[in-house]
């Protein structure tokens, strides 16, 4: 009696709480929209906060609830394994599939939800595992980008060694922001970051005779596999899904390693880890490192993508947008970044009629996220292992 | 095994150490007393490599290790139980006990080394496949113990153990100690509780503001009356009444 009586209390609480949280959202839309396109947009924001109060109820459906799972060996996690597995195999049927049920327009933004999928999981890296705040994130994206297209239009590089060299120069800007960064933390830390990715980007607006300032660089070569070149939408479709699913492979690995475990330790505490003999600055520096390249990456594929880059595409808004997207998939995790990549491309698109108050609908989407379910929506579940 | 010799360290313009001088002999337990503040975790945090001292030396098996990184030191055979546990709260116990040897071996540890410190502390095999956060102080403390064993140290240094555990835990963390010590391991203690800590220990330091004041056997320190009073709590004859205070 009283159990039913709880979850009836609970599910009438949850269900106020959804209808607030989506007519206020609804009502901060109204000074800014006609009350025709407010009430078009009411029923979307309902299903979305519906489905962020779900969420916790989903995924008990799905695996073993959290604090049974911290306490139980591994064997009896099969299930979770399974489902995880599962859900998984599901992801890459759908994403794989998808361009046969899609235009040309939405596959145009798969490819783009695949760059941002791509950078959002080389800043979770840094964020996430390494725990340094990074502000100026885009950079990295610009160096690769960059490096890629100077390379080809100047010095006729192919896309591959191109490719090569742009991840790679990426990753060295990535070694070298880390230096001063290992000094840091906090406010400084995001402060620097964000000075850091200010000064690429103006330096590249300004300095025309290296990268042909604000007008930027054009008639970037797409990259050709056997002669065969892979043009947008659809081939570049696949390029750069199996780019992400490559890198996601190798992160998942790198997590699970004992690399992982002691990036988890470094964040969990400094001063044991060094006492440990974990070289905490070492862990923190591969971390700039590997982020840096991966959005060095994804600046590549961008670059070989649209075929023309300018220093508009890696201002300090990119930056916010691919943090944002870690922590609304979850810090630490990367099915989380998959997710966050997906939301904050998608629904900008979606969003295209009130354009002109993205950022607003955007900013009260996180600030509602953030008291909900701070933890992001797909937090990172690691097994518990010996 | 361990000699350090007029060993300064300053933290901006703070003078942490002025000059200290100590030794620790093989098969030994050297414990390190004093008041909070008077600089026995910097001590021992210089031995460890994290802070660098300014001047001084320290030689581990007549080796300078000062100025040596944190995990060149771990890997010569000095490891550290930090002050306050600093458990990884995210780890599971027997993960904690992996990045205990993490400077040995980078990767694999031979399960030989766990059992060998499950044998030591039975509530850590129990509890190995929790996260390291969801123990108990005194589960803990012998957890961030075992993880400094599992990078077999010849020298171990323990920086308050007996910090926040009941009177019964602490009894049992000390009997750890002295066991681990018959196993073959060197031991520099640091303790406020210097009751317990001179009872283990066969010499004592005695440190007050970033200097050694005192030093001796720890049988004869136990029974010098200026220790007594300052740091065992127990008073002169005639004031050993009940302070009479108004409220």
């Amino acid at each position: 009696m009283t159990d039913s009586n709880g979850s009836n209390s609970r599910f009438l609480k949850s269900t106020v709480h959804v209808l607030l949280t989506g007519f206020g959202l609804a009502l901060l839309l109204l000074p800014f929209f006609p009350l025709s396109r407010v009430l078009l947009f009411t029923p979307w924001l309902l299903a979305l906060t519906t489905l962020v109060r779900l969420y916790p109820l989903i995924r008990s459906h799905l695996r073993i609830p959290k604090r049974v799972r911290s306490i139980v060996p591994r064997a009896s996690t099969g299930s979770t394994c399974i489902a995880s597995t599962g859900l998984g195999v599901a992801a890459i049927l759908a994403i794989a599939c998808f361009p046969a049920l899609g235009n040309r327009y939405t596959v145009d933004v798969g490819v783009m939800v695949g760059i941002y999928s791509l950078l959002a999981l080389g800043l979770n890296v840094i964020v996430g595992w390494a725990g340094l705040l990074n502000l100026g994130f885009a950079a990295f994206y610009a160096i690769g980008a960059y490096s890629y297209a100077i390379l080809n239009t100047r010095f006729d590089l192919p896309f591959w060694p191109g490719a090569v060299l742009g991840v790679l120069t990426a990753g060295f800007a990535g070694f070298l922001l880390g230096l001063p960064v290992l000094r840091l933390r906090g406010d400084y830390l995001a402060i620097v970051t964000l000075g850091f990715g200010e000064i690429v980007r103006v330096v590249l607006n300004n300095w025309d005779s290296f990268s042909n300032g604000p007008n930027g660089i054009m008639n970037i070569d797409r990259p050709v596999v056997f002669s065969y070149t892979v043009r947008p939408p659809y081939p570049f479709y696949y390029l750069v899904w199996i780019t992400v699913f490559i890198v996601y492979f190798f992160l998942n690995r790198l997590y699970k390693s004992h690399f992982g475990r002691a990036w988890i330790a470094v964040r969990d505490d400094e001063l044991a880890a060094n006492a440990m003999g974990i070289p905490a600055n070492r862990f923190k520096l591969l971390a700039c490192i590997i982020g840096g390249a991966i959005a060095g990456l994804a600046g590549v594929l961008y670059a070989a993508k649209v075929s023309f880059i300018s220093p508009e595409s890696f201002t300090f808004m990119e930056s916010v947008t691919i943090l944002c997207m870690v922590v609304l998939g979850g810090m630490g995790s990367l099915r989380g970044c998959i997710v966050g990549a997906v939301i904050l491309v998608t629904l900008p698109e979606l969003m295209r009629d009130f354009s002109n108050y993205r950022m607003l609908l955007f900013g009260a989407a996180m600030v509602v996220l953030m008291i909900v379910r701070p933890q992001g929506l797909l937090p990172p579940q690691r097994r518990l292992e010996a | 095994m361990l000699e350090i010799r007029g060993l300064h360290v300053h933290y901006g313009a703070i003078h942490a150490l002025k000059g200290i001088d100590l030794r620790v002999e093989q098969g030994e337990i050297v414990t390190l007393i004093g008041a909070n503040g008077a600089g026995k975790s910097t001590t021992l945090m210089s031995i460890s490599g994290i802070h660098a001292p300014s001047s001084g030396r320290i030689l581990f098996e007549d080796f300078p290790v000062e100025g040596m990184r944190p995990d060149r030191i771990v890997r010569a055979g000095i490891s550290q139980v930090p002050e306050g546990r600093r458990i990884f709260a995210r780890l599971t116990v027997q993960e904690n006990l992996r990045m205990g040897a993490f400077a040995r071996s980078g990767s694999s540890v031979g399960n030989a080394d766990l059992d060998t410190v499950y044998d030591l502390f039975p509530i850590l095999r129990e509890r190995r496949l929790q996260r390291g956060g969801t123990l108990s102080g005194g589960e803990q403390q012998m957890l961030a113990i075992a993880r400094a064993l599992m990078a077999r140290p010849k020298l171990l240094l323990l920086d308050e153990p007996s910090l926040g555990l009941a009177p019964i835990l602490v009894e049992r963390v000390f009997e750890r100690i002295r066991e681990i010590n018959r196993s073959g391991v060197t031991i520099l203690l640091v303790e406020q509780n210097a009751h317990m800590a001179l009872h283990l220990a066969s010499r004592a330091y005695v440190m007050e503001t970033g200097r050694i004041v005192i030093s001796g056997d720890s049988r004869v320190l136990v029974g010098d009356p200026q220790i007594k009073r300052a740091y065992l709590g127990e008073m002169d004859i005639d004031t050993t009444q009940k302070p009479t205070r108004s409220a």
